[in-house]
């Protein structure tokens, strides 16, 4: 072999890798872009997803593919960033990515639906948790297996005015994106729902001193449960003061509330409060299994949104068979229509794209632990 | 009281009282273990408390201060702004950033119960422990022998080295009484709350300095009343308009106060020495 054909010869691999074109296998593999933060200071969040897929694809690709045809992944670091996103996006359409698992953060998805839903692709997304991203009707192509951010303040809302039967609900917060926007939803649903009326709804400052003046307006209201989007820090203070203040009703707190932070700030006081949180999803045997999977190769815990990510793909995976290929209406109709076993439990995609039977659940603290409320 | 007499805002006086509320927190839990009562617990850590507070406040004004009395007025006012930041970061890293739960050392009173929502045992004792305080100082202030080198000291420290008084003696024994009122307040509001962290003492020296700015500076039943108009201006903006902008009025009130009586409520407008 002479040297110019050597370097041709390489070079034409190279663009063999590079373009959509098929290897000259006989069967063309199937292209999946996983897309997420896997540099800069959001990977955490962007990681786990990755190595989920990566692991899964492993393991279908020893079992002799996706519908006879070798999975291929196309990993896409977009580190959380839209104009990023956006640029990434193009490169997947361009490689000839049939679908997309991705991406992590809201804003980056945002930046780059455009770019697939132009493409015709499916993207499922297992960590970015804005309403609108579903709710506009804007992306037909978007799916996820998270459940949205509006979705714990309905929840919250509907436990008080369903289960607790309260009938007057003190809504606070503590003016911040999350706290708000939780007591926002939970506010707007109850609303709606009208068995209760919200009798109060104020903000309060973090690391004020005393928030005894709320408290007294909450007995004035004679409100018969509150509910509160923040931190754990203001949660435990508000608690104690309302026990101080012999104002004993039930508070009902966001996923900030629920953690051991809140447990020993509170003390003898967190008992009986009552917080959402992510449903538990340790108990679905497919979770079981890819965790222990995890734990043998890496040899630690997986990160954020490694379930998310696995249910992801493996909703994907089903609706590719199901459609027999990634044409974008039969894999559409698929996702919406065909409830599949996940890392998540059982799911289905609704109209909107969100999937039904993920999301939060109300835990109370009982013993000096958060237990799911049955 | 510090501002009276060297003409200084002292940034750090808040972080004293969150290092007062750090130290009951680990006496408290030391004593806990060897299984004394609650009133015993309260006294002891407030006792120690102020103690060790009164020598951050000594070595305190002897590191930052002292060696800037002559030096432009701005210069001690960044050394303040810089000791305050050290002492929370030191803080922060040598105990924990997060909250930490404070026991309540103030025991419920049994015969407060049909009231207990108005007002409970740990305000009765706030209030209490505050005014007998505030006698005290007045007393400390009027009619000892360090009181009165403190007053000559605050009308013109020249003329008080004159006339014989040893003016830093005088201003270290300023800030170590200052310090250990600071200790027990950050006791009393620490069990009063439940939780502190490193960062409760910033907000709560604004609030002090807007308290004796409002009431005139340097005159304690001025301070007091300051911190009394303050207090109700927040939980009657809370109240009736909406907690969401009570540092709005407190501060809003402030504002008003310095432009229609600058000197404060009770304080004596004081023509500047020239």
């Amino acid at each position: 072999m002479t040297d110019p054909v050597k370097r041709w010869s390489l070079l034409l691999l190279t663009v063999a890798v590079l373009l959509p074109v098929p290897a000259p296998a006989e069967k063309p593999p199937i292209v999946i872009g996983v897309a997420g933060a896997h540099s800069d200071n959001l990977a955490p969040y962007g990681i786990p997803t990755k190595e989920a897929v990566e692991m899964l694809a492993a393991d279908l690709n020893a079992k002799g593919g996706l519908l006879g045809r070798p999975v291929k992944l196309l990993i896409l670091d977009d580190q959380c960033k839209p104009e990023i996103a956006a640029n990434v996006a193009t490169a997947a359409v361009s490689q000839g990515a049939q679908a997309v698992i991705g991406h992590i953060c809201s804003g980056a998805t945002k930046a780059a639906l455009g770019i697939y839903r132009e493409a015709k692709i499916i993207v499922i997304s297992p960590a970015a948790t804005n309403p609108p991203l579903t709710m506009s009707g804007e992306y037909p192509n978007f799916f996820r297996t998270i459940a949205p951010d509006d979705k714990q303040g309905q929840l919250a809302a509907a436990f008080a005015a369903g289960k607790l039967g309260a009938r007057k609900v003190a809504v606070l917060h503590d003016k911040g994106d999350y706290g708000k926007g939780f007591a926002d939803s939970a506010k707007a649903a109850l609303e709606k729902d009208g068995k209760a009326a919200v009798v109060l709804y104020d903000g309060i400052t973090p690391g004020a001193m005393d928030y005894s003046a709320v408290i007294q307006k909450v007995r004035k209201e004679g409100a018969d449960a509150v509910i509160y989007g923040g931190y754990h820090p203001e949660a435990s203070k508000l608690v104690a003061l309302m026990k101080k203040k012999r104002v004993d009703i039930p508070f009902i707190g966001p996923d900030g509330v629920m953690g051991s932070g809140f447990l020993s700030i509170a003390g003898a006081n967190a008992e009986g409060v009552y917080a959402t949180g992510p449903m538990d999803v340790a108990r679905y045997p497919l979770n079981q299994q890819l965790r222990a999977a995890y734990q043998k190769k890496y040899g630690r815990e997986p990160g954020m949104f490694f379930d998310q990510g696995a249910a992801a793909w493996q909703a994907l995976v089903a609706a590719i068979q199901k459609a027999g290929g990634t044409g974008y209406a039969a894999l559409e109709k698929a996702l919406r229509n065909n409830p599949v076993e996940t890392s998540v439990g059982r799911i289905k995609f609704d109209a909107r794209g969100d999937a039904e039977g993920v999301g939060f659940a109300v835990y109370q603290v009982r013993a000096g632990k958060f237990t799911e409320v049955k | 009281m510090v501002y009276g007499i060297i003409r200084l805002i002292n940034f750090a006086h808040g972080e004293i009282y969150m290092l007062g509320a750090f130290i009951a927190l680990i006496v408290a839990g030391a004593l806990t273990i060897y299984g004394f009562s609650g009133w015993a617990i309260l006294l002891l850590a407030a006792l120690l408390a102020a103690v060790y507070a009164a020598a951050y406040g000594y070595t305190l004004e002897r590191i930052a201060y002292r060696p800037l009395r002559d030096a432009p007025r701005l210069s001690p006012l960044i050394s303040a702004i810089g000791m305050s930041l050290f002492l929370q970061n030191y803080v922060m890293l040598a105990q924990t950033p997060d909250f930490l739960p404070f026991p309540a050392l103030i025991p419920e009173f049994g015969f407060l119960e049909p009231v207990a929502h108005i007002i409970g045992a740990a305000e009765v004792v706030i209030l209490v422990t505050s005014a007998v305080l505030m006698v005290g100082l007045t007393v400390l202030i009027r009619s000892t022998r360090i009181g009165k080198a403190m007053r000559a000291t605050q009308q013109d420290m020249t003329m008080a080295r004159l006339v014989g008084i040893d003016v830093d003696r005088v201003i270290s024994f300023t800030f170590i009484v200052g310090s250990v009122l600071a200790a027990i307040g950050g006791v009393l509001v620490g069990s009063y709350l439940g939780q502190i962290n490193f960062a409760i003492g910033f907000m709560a020296g604004i609030k002090a300095f807007t308290a004796a700015v409002l009431g005139g500076i340097g005159s304690i039943p001025g301070a007091v009343l300051g911190g009394l108009v303050l207090g109700l201006t927040e939980a009657l903006a809370a109240g009736y308009v909406s907690s969401a902008y009570e540092d709005v009025f407190a501060f809003g009130l402030l504002v008003l106060i310095l432009i229609l009586r600058p000197a404060g409520i009770l304080g004596r407008a004081e023509r500047e020495k020239v």
